[in-house]
């Protein structure tokens, strides 16, 4: 050994090495629920640690017509909890002859996630969608299936930065008027802004934003690009 | 697959067994982490050698047939809970991060039981949410409270509803509060060493009249009058100790338990959000109030004056 790898190593102290069995992928996710409407943000970038891997990656699959699953986290995890979750919706339709609404879902995915606890999925989910009653509905999880009814959320690398703009912007926290409901335009747009701010200050987060629409007519997709660096 | 449900079968039969065994290895841990972990696999329906590396990993098949029939799937390494425990350690590079819940309060007095909590969560540093309902209800009449892991409480505590159902089912009278609090405290033992954090109070009124337990996850199951769980309970024993007394009013007791959750808000970082209030009554609970604290704060300053 050389004199300078004596020094690092001294100043590191001893390191076990053991196999990791996770890594961290970066992205967004976020998610709004309006009347009778939700939207579902995610970037594509796929990155570890100062690589992309990859610019066309999105993170957030259609589960039914209603129901949207957004993932942020481990890329790993992601795919399997998405493969497990899809195999359960489609034993759901098997059994029950019909699509399982998306509540219904939200509490399987917990229960999913808990029976991983103590080896957890390291994703932080959001189910998005409509509920029984055709109204906005947005579910997140953390990483071992605690889960809340919400109206807005943002998960994944810069969720402390999104989630406070949220707060202020649809939640209206801390402001003495609230402002008017809010509409599916203003929706969208809330969620562009939202990436490109975070585009800014998040290095894992770039390249695209792919927004999903739910509405009664269905899932609408669109892309919208945010900056590559 | 088969084997593993007779085993099962008989440590159901002959639970003082695995005691025993553990008894006798008691000096030597690695051995009782083994039958431990032997324990689980019964608990798991997995199969794995105490001698294994983490080589084979458990195939997509079953992993999702643990999943179907409602079991944990854990890793195949000799000590699996020590395995992972560097996850939650903070300086590490992939540290998860679980939601945990504070402040939670519950009193008897000659009227019932007050139940308040706090509404936030913290994932570290962070609050993941201001609105989570800490208060669960297992059933009209028995309600039992989250503190520590958001998740951790919520299942088991859904676990502990459809079993208080299914004892009603057999026995066609309702489960007693001490049987409840029994139940879940028997449940979480199994996983005692494993990493779950839930320190829970059962409440209800049963034929006895009003009852109180407080259950946590390292096995702990006490009766009592008056108990404050979570970050913020010192703030809550504070004040709930300076104005309580058995003959209090019930409007009494109730502004007394919202009071001292505002106190542990005000002074906890990590409570905090709305005020959740509950009576627990002969007839069964009743929701009184969800109120934000930032208005509390205001109403107090004001009566001072």
């Amino acid at each position: 050994m050389s004199m300078t790898e004596v020094h690092r190593q001294a100043s590191v102290g001893p390191k076990q090495h053991r196999f990791e069995p996770y890594a961290f992928n970066g992205g967004n996710i976020l998610a709004v629920a309006g009347g009778d409407f939700a939207v579902v943000a995610s970037d594509t970038r796929l990155s570890q640690g100062f690589m992309i891997h990859t610019r066309d990656h999105p993170k957030a699959v259609q589960l039914t017509a209603n129901t949207v699953l957004a993932q942020s986290g481990f890329e790993g995890d992601s795919l399997t909890l998405k493969k497990h979750v899809q195999m359960r919706i489609g034993m759901y339709e098997h059994n029950h002859g019909k699509t399982p609404s998306t509540s219904a879902i939200a509490a399987m995915i917990s229960k999913m996630l808990y029976y991983k606890r103590f080896f957890p999925y390291y994703v932080y989910n959001i189910v998005a969608g409509l509920d029984n009653e055709g109204k906005g509905c947005v579910y997140s999880y953390d990483p071992v299936g605690s889960y809340e009814r919400e109206q807005y959320r943002a998960a994944g690398a810069a969720n402390e930065l999104l989630q406070p703009l949220l707060d202020n912007q649809i939640g209206f926290k801390n402001m003495s008027e609230a402002g008017p409901p809010l509409s599916k335009e203003r929706a969208i747009q809330l969620c562009i802004d939202c990436f490109i701010s975070a585009a800014e200050r998040d290095i894992t987060t770039g390249d695209c934003v792919l927004i999903q629409v739910i509405d009664k007519d269905g899932v609408e997709t669109k892309k919208f690009p945010l900056r590559r660096d | 697959m088969k084997y593993f449900s007779h085993a099962q079968f008989i440590y159901q039969q002959f639970p003082s067994l695995k005691t025993f065994i553990e008894k006798l290895f008691i000096l030597n841990f690695r051995i009782l982490t083994q039958y431990m972990n032997m324990a689980l696999a019964d608990i798991c329906k997995l199969n794995f050698s105490s001698k294994s590396s983490l080589t084979k990993l458990p195939s997509n098949e079953e992993v999702f047939n643990a999943e179907a029939q409602d079991c944990f799937s854990i890793p195949t390494a000799p000590q699996a809970a020590s395995y992972l425990s560097h996850l939650s350690k903070p300086d590490s590079d992939v540290h998860i991060k679980f939601n945990h819940g504070t402040t939670t309060l519950a009193f008897k007095f000659q009227h019932g039981v007050v139940v308040a909590t706090d509404s936030r969560a913290t994932a570290g540093d962070y609050i993941a949410s201001q609105t989570v309902k800490k208060v669960i209800e297992i059933n009209p009449y028995l309600l039992g409270t989250m503190a520590g892991g958001a998740a951790d409480c919520s299942f088991w505590e859904r676990v502990l509803a459809k079993q208080c159902r299914v004892y009603e089912l057999r026995n066609k009278e309702r489960i007693s509060v001490a049987a409840a609090s029994k139940v879940l405290a028997n449940m979480v033992y199994n996983y005692k060493g494993m990493g779950l954090s839930m320190g829970t109070m059962i409440c209800g009124w049963d034929k006895r009249g009003p009852g109180l337990y407080y259950v946590d996850s390292d096995g702990q199951r006490l009766n009592g009058s008056m108990f404050a769980v979570g970050s913020g309970a010192t703030y809550a024993y504070g004040v709930m100790d300076a104005g309580y007394s058995n003959d209090m009013c019930v409007e009494d007791a109730l502004a007394l338990g919202k009071r001292a959750i505002y106190h542990a808000t005000h002074r906890d970082a990590y409570s905090g959000g709305f005020v959740n209030l509950y009576h627990m009554k002969e007839s069964g609970w009743e929701h009184i109030s969800w109120t934000d604290v930032k208005d509390l704060h205001y109403a107090y300053k004001n009566e001072k004056k």
